[in-house]
């Protein structure tokens, strides 16, 4: 009685905060939690016309184990989709993280500053354009018959390329177009912190002759390490999850580059829309979430050994 | 001259002994050089693809048909411009959809987060543990693409409205971890509970004390929120059929799939039947005025809220 007295007294008493997380709340229960009893069509037949809505599919649809899997990893896609999203993730870390560093450290030397701002604004741009108008700037570059790129090698000499059905050439497009959009915001970040450093640092550095070169080496990398170790070990949590829009987008939908331009994510998407196979592509999305589960947690594990603040969790 | 004292190892090079105090901090004219046309290089970069799309779509039809994309076009023209704002019916709904869910949808993710945030960022608060967990949770695991679909399609019936296009992003944890860091930073427990001393509630605490001096913190995240909305075209490739209800960027994704279309079974359908198409579709230089109608807003607005984005960023990195 007593006990209950005091939970009741305890929720009036945070009445005013349990009225403000209440929407926010409600959100994620039906947007994020509801889903997630749904991840079981993976191991199921999935049948809307059992009656029942949602749940009525959840519980009337037929189990089938793990076919749902077993089809997915057979087929060979699950190996293509996975090398694919893991390969291209890692290129992308270590070649953006390279990149927006060493562009963050270029920024900062320059003397004109207010040139440097201008250049920092110019660099921030991609990041505001979605992959839909991105992708029509690629094309403006490689489109057959009007392109840019082949007018170029036209004057050379060289025959044109169909850049849309040859597939070799498109790991090195993907991977120039994401670092095209992400190294100058991720280098404004970068920046930001450098611009944080106490200057008396480098005023002492400066007193005892160190050159701009030692500065960078013996000042301003290693404070911002802790920050690139963080960002990159997070970037390694989420090494299972792909840029949609990038992939799917960039490309322009082109089966014929799908072996090196098909990730789990597109994967997921076109087993939903265009297959409509609900089993599989539920059983490739929960194969995503739960790997990319483990690795956040290992991920987040190794930070907390480096540096307790850091970590997520 | 030089403000620094001069060094034994500067001393032992008479010879242009300032200039050499003077590099260690400014950087020599040729590495600065260098370090411009790097920087300015890849600077230009970054926006030549926007000002290469607007002179495309001022370029004369005719001349794309004959010579294809120039950077220097040999005949300009407005006609794409004047087409679109002729018959562009298409267009205008779709503006009028992207803006309709970008203001609803960043006033809903504003409202909503703050409330949140300001809940967990607050001590006193007894159950913060539990829903500080369900929001961040959520950026660890989820259901995954399609029981989200079957949720939204089959349980909240929301396909083909345009709640569609804005309830699914209306949260989300990364907005309320900066806010919530946010709040903890700027206003001390202190401020609010002598405020709570004089009388006021939580509601009255958070509006007439936290709201105003955070300000800088809700423009990050109505900032972050209207960008994500006017950007958004997957919850309508997803969720929308009804030409109504297209969003800019998803219309422009439609046409340029039409096109691809065309170009990939140009063999399979009769020469009448792909014209047929093509002349259903918008001309190239007015897809491309389209993509410049629908880039221009933001490619105007964000250097002036571009510090807004970076104190985000930055906030999220670092976490507290």
């Amino acid at each position: 009685m007593n006990r209950l007295a005091t939970a009741f007294r305890d929720l009036r008493r945070n009445g005013a905060f349990l009225l403000m997380v209440l929407p926010g709340a409600a959100w994620f229960i039906l947007f994020c939690y509801l889903p997630m009893p749904g991840a079981i069509f993976a191991f199921k037949e999935f049948r809307v016309d059992l009656g029942g809505g949602f749940f009525g599919a959840i519980f009337r649809s037929e189990w089938v184990g793990f076919k749902n899997f077993e089809f997915l990893f057979k087929a060979h896609d699950a190996y293509i989709i996975t090398r694919n999203t893991v390969l291209y993730n890692l290129v992308f870390i270590v070649l953006g993280l390279v990149c927006s560093v060493a562009m963050a450290l270029l920024l900062f030397q320059l003397t004109q500053k207010r040139l440097a701002k201008l250049y920092q604004t110019a660099m921030f741009m991609p990041y505001f354009l979605s992959w839909v108008i991105v992708s029509y700037f690629t094309f403006s570059f490689l489109s057959v018959d009007k392109g840019v790129v082949n007018q170029l090698l036209g004057t050379l000499g060289v025959q044109p390329i169909d850049w849309y059905s040859d597939p070799k050439y498109w790991p090195y497009i993907l991977v120039f177009m994401n670092l095209w959009k992400g190294v100058g915001y991720s280098s404004v970040i970068y920046l930001a912190a450098i611009a944080g450093i106490d200057k008396t640092y480098y005023e002492a550095a400066m007193i005892d002759g160190a050159s701009k070169w030692q500065q960078t080496l013996r000042i301003t990398l290693p404070l911002i390490r802790p920050m690139m170790i963080i960002l990159t070990i997070l970037a390694v949590g989420g090494i299972f999850r792909a840029d949609f829009g990038l992939f799917f987008q960039i490309p322009r939908d082109s089966g014929a580059l799908f072996p090196v331009t098909n990730v789990i994510d597109t994967y997921v998407y076109r087993s939903l829309k265009v297959l409509g196979d609900f089993g599989m592509s539920t059983a490739a999305g929960l194969y995503q979430s739960v790997v990319g589960l483990i690795l956040v947690l290992t991920t987040n594990k190794i930070v907390k050994k480096i540096n307790e603040e850091q970590a997520l969790f | 001259m030089s403000m620094i004292p001069k060094t034994a190892g500067a001393a032992a090079v008479p010879a242009g002994t300032s200039r050499r105090s003077r590099d260690f901090h400014r950087l020599s004219p040729f590495w600065n050089t260098i370090f411009h046309l790097v920087s300015g290089g890849f600077a230009l970069a970054c926006v030549f693809p926007f000002l290469f799309v607007v002179i495309i779509s001022l370029t004369r039809e005719q001349s794309l048909l004959e010579v294809g994309y120039r950077i220097i076009p040999d005949a300009l023209s407005l006609s794409a411009y004047r087409y679109i704002f002729q018959t562009g019916d298409q267009l205008l709904q779709s503006y009028l959809v992207t803006i309709t869910i970008t203001v609803l949808g960043t006033l809903l993710t504003v409202v909503m987060t703050t409330l949140y945030a300001y809940a967990l960022s607050r001590k006193s608060f007894k159950y913060r543990g539990f829903f500080s967990f369900l929001a961040f949770f959520t950026m660890l695991f989820s259901g995954g693409l399609v029981p989200t679909y079957i949720v939204v399609t089959q349980f909240l019936h929301l396909k083909d409205t345009l709640w569609a296009l804005i309830l699914p992003m209306a949260m989300n944890a990364f907005n309320i971890l900066v806010l919530r860091t946010f709040f903890q930073t700027m206003v001390p427990d202190p401020i609010i509970e002598s405020g709570k001393i004089d009388g006021a509630g939580e509601f009255r605490a958070l509006f007439s004390l936290v709201l105003p001096i955070s300000l800088p913190g809700l423009a990050t995240i109505a900032l972050f929120s209207t960008l994500g909305y006017w950007n958004d075209w997957f919850n309508a490739l997803l969720y929308i059929d009804s030409n109504q209800l297209v969003p800019l960027q998803a219309l422009l994704m439609r046409i340029q799939n039409s096109m691809q279309f065309i170009i990939q079974n140009s063999s399979l359908l009769s020469s009448g039947q792909s014209k047929e198409m093509i002349r259903s579709l918008p001309q190239e230089t007015s897809r491309m005025a389209m993509v410049v109608l629908a880039t221009g807003p933001i490619v105007l607005a964000y250097p002036f809220f571009q510090r807004y984005f970076i104190q985000g960023l930055t906030i999220g990195a670092v976490k507290d």
